[in-house]
């Protein structure tokens, strides 16, 4: 199953993508290939979540678009720019977290960030301290400013890396893991901040795999396995597409199953269900109730509701269950805890 | 395909304007201040300075006799000025060589390390630039390094022996102010003769994301080269060798100036400096950042 976008046609690229590749291909000097023939596209105003198992090849991906890494083969788009030849005057208008934070130990946050702001050429010197000192701020690590990088937690150190990334309003994100090692009001916190920068317009992509947080935040998903693109698409789009299921409770479930049949949905199945409306239930009825499960296929759910009201049957419940993402990912990238290489 | 756009010069760049732009010694300021700050290189600098103390100390104590030890070391008696001399010769072969290496192995092979070149590069800063930045860097480094060596050279000789006129080699005397402006020429001549160093340094810095290594191979290479120097029997390449030339200062205690083998000597430097900067830039510039 692949969802590859139809956005870049042709050799050009459809520049309302924010982030776009083709035919991305990188192979190592060892001859292994980390990133096969990778279609990115990441719409304006997204918030994409890149995932993908460890050794997927996200992390490889994130360093070509960059320019941190020459592909092997294929190109790639930043703001609608080609990378990495107008890296000078795309790059910064992105900011990045690539692979966990990376300062001068013996420097405090507050110097390593006037570090990382006197090396864009593009900012104006003169609000330097104001910026780095609401960069801090916004991340929370103002009372920490003065303080050497090398005793910062895990947790600060993930902070300043998103600090220098907000040292100047972006245009596009580029967050790997952004949430690895902080605890579980920092990672809201990253959330809660992801959303307020995209509600003011920036583009978001987010290489992740933890799930929930996609579920959570992300507009869009694009899934990595074994350095191939598997899926991709708006999250609803995405996880539309594995099978959704229908399921009836109901005290007749013989009878739903015999409609949903007659309407040509295929694996219909009755499940002997917990007598849900029998503890407390109105009427005090006490039936074989139990659950009629069916694959949606294209059907309408509504449709099926009204057909199974005209044939009268008892109806408690209608579910339709669309697959988690976990669901999806696992269904994609494969059920297996080893490294795949 | 793009290892080839990595590898074009950068364009004229949002704004336009010149090759240097101001923005650009703002990296070149942060970049000193970490150079300069840095405790290390600071107490290497402190080991430096005790070098001519340490020699001023010993004369003062033991007053050698004639042909004894390196040039101008009985002169120091009369003079304090000649501790400037006498406490370069004696740091140019190791102690200032290996100061630099150090910085110099830092450079780039640090920032690997901590990871922090690939946030620089994102940033973006063009890879020749950040080259550029840090050769700056360490030869600054190495002017601080030499003048420290003379600065305290001269303090401690005032301080033990007194300053006074100064015979040159070629037998005029001269009064202290131009003996003082000699010793800084000579102070200048020997920081000149670091940068073969620095940029041998950034080079090797470039090859490996582990920057003890670059530190190490760096010092051996100036070692080996001196060690090369000083075998009579490979003296068909000396006038090849970057170190032939360290000592050539001796022309600026003339009067007049002997420029000839001070010229030659610059020029040796220059040659070797451009030579490991292309191979820096060729190496970084074509290089995947995966540290």
């Amino acid at each position: 199953m692949s969802l590859t976008a139809t956005a870049t046609a042709g050799t050009g690229v459809d520049t309302g993508l924010r982030l776009a590749t083709k035919g991305l291909t990188k192979r190592f000097p060892g001859g292994q290939v980390a990133v096969d023939d990778l279609d990115l596209a990441v719409p304006a105003g997204a918030v994409y979540g890149f995932l993908g198992p460890n050794g997927s090849g996200k992390t490889t991906t994130i360093r070509m678009l960059l320019g941190l890494v020459a592909p092997t083969a294929g190109r790639s788009w930043l703001l609608g720019e080609p990378m990495p030849k107008a890296a000078a005057s795309v790059l910064p208008r992105v900011g990045a977290l690539v692979e966990g934070p990376a300062f001068h130990p013996y420097l405090s946050g507050r110097d390593n960030l006037r570090r990382a702001d006197a090396a864009d050429r593009t900012v104006d010197p003169a609000t330097s301290s104001r910026r780095v000192g609401e960069a801090l701020e916004r991340v929370g690590l103002a009372a920490a400013a003065t303080k050497r990088y090398r005793v910062y937690s895990l947790g600060m150190r993930q902070r300043l890396g998103l600090a220098a990334a907000l040292l100047r309003p972006r245009d596009l994100l580029v967050l790997d893991e952004p949430t690895n090692g902080l605890d579980p009001q920092g990672t809201r916190e990253v959330r809660t901040l992801v959303r307020e920068l995209a509600a003011d317009g920036t583009t978001v992509f987010v290489s992740t795999h933890l799930l929930a947080e996609v579920a959570q935040i992300c507009s869009h998903v694009g899934v990595m396995s074994v350095g191939r693109l598997v899926a991709q698409g708006a999250i609803d789009e995405v996880t539309g597409t594995a099978a959704s299921r229908v399921r009836v409770h109901s005290r007749a479930p013989g009878d739903a199953a015999a409609v949903l049949h007659r309407l040509g949905l295929g694996g219909v199945s009755v499940e002997p269900g917990p007598a849900w409306s029998s503890s407390d239930g109105v009427d005090g009825h006490h039936g074989h109730a139990g659950q009629a499960v069916a694959d949606l296929g294209t059907a309408d759910p509504s449709t099926l509701l009204a057909a199974l009201v005209r044939a009268d049957v008892p109806v408690e419940q209608f579910v339709v269950e669309r697959p988690t993402l976990e669901d999806l990912f696992v269904a994609l990238t494969g059920e297996g805890f080893d490294v795949e290489r | 395909m793009s290892s080839v756009e990595v590898l074009s010069p950068p364009r004229a760049e949002t704004g336009g304007g010149g090759l240097v732009r101001r923005s650009d010694l703002r990296l070149l300021g942060s970049e000193l201040r970490l150079v300069m700050t840095r405790r290390r290189n600071i107490a290497m600098l402190v080991v430096l300075a005790l070098a001519p103390t340490v020699i001023g100390i010993a004369i003062r104590l033991s007053r050698p006799s004639d042909g004894d030890g390196p040039p101008f070391l009985t002169s120091i008696t009369e003079n304090g000025l000649f501790l400037v001399l006498t406490a370069l010769v004696a740091s140019l072969p190791v102690f200032l060589p290996l100061a630099v290496a150090v910085v110099a192995g830092e450079s780039v092979a640090g920032e690997a390390s901590t990871g922090t070149l690939r946030y620089l590069l994102v940033t973006p800063v063009h890879r020749a630039r950040l080259l550029a930045v840090k050769l700056s860097a360490i030869c600054f480094y190495a002017l601080v390094a030499t003048l420290t060596v003379a600065v305290v050279g001269l303090v401690v000789g005032g301080l033990l022996f007194g300053l006074g006129d100064m015979t040159l080699l070629s037998g005029t005397t001269v009064g202290v102010g131009e003996a003082m402006v000699r010793a800084l020429l000579v102070s200048l001549y020997v920081a000149a003769m670091l940068t073969t160093v620095a940029a041998i340094g950034l080079f090797i810095s470039t090859l490996t994301e582990v920057p003890l290594a670059a530190m190490s191979a760096t010092a051996i290479t100036v070692v080996v080269v001196q060690i090369v120097g000083a075998v009579p029997q490979l003296s068909a390449i000396h006038d090849w060798l970057f170190t032939n030339d360290w000592l050539a200062f001796a022309g600026l205690l003339r009067s007049p100036v002997d420029t000839g083998p001070v010229v030659e000597g610059l020029a040796v430097q220059a040659a070797y400096v451009a030579v490991f900067s292309a191979l820096a830039w060729a190496r970084l510039a074509s290089k995947d950042i995966t540290s």
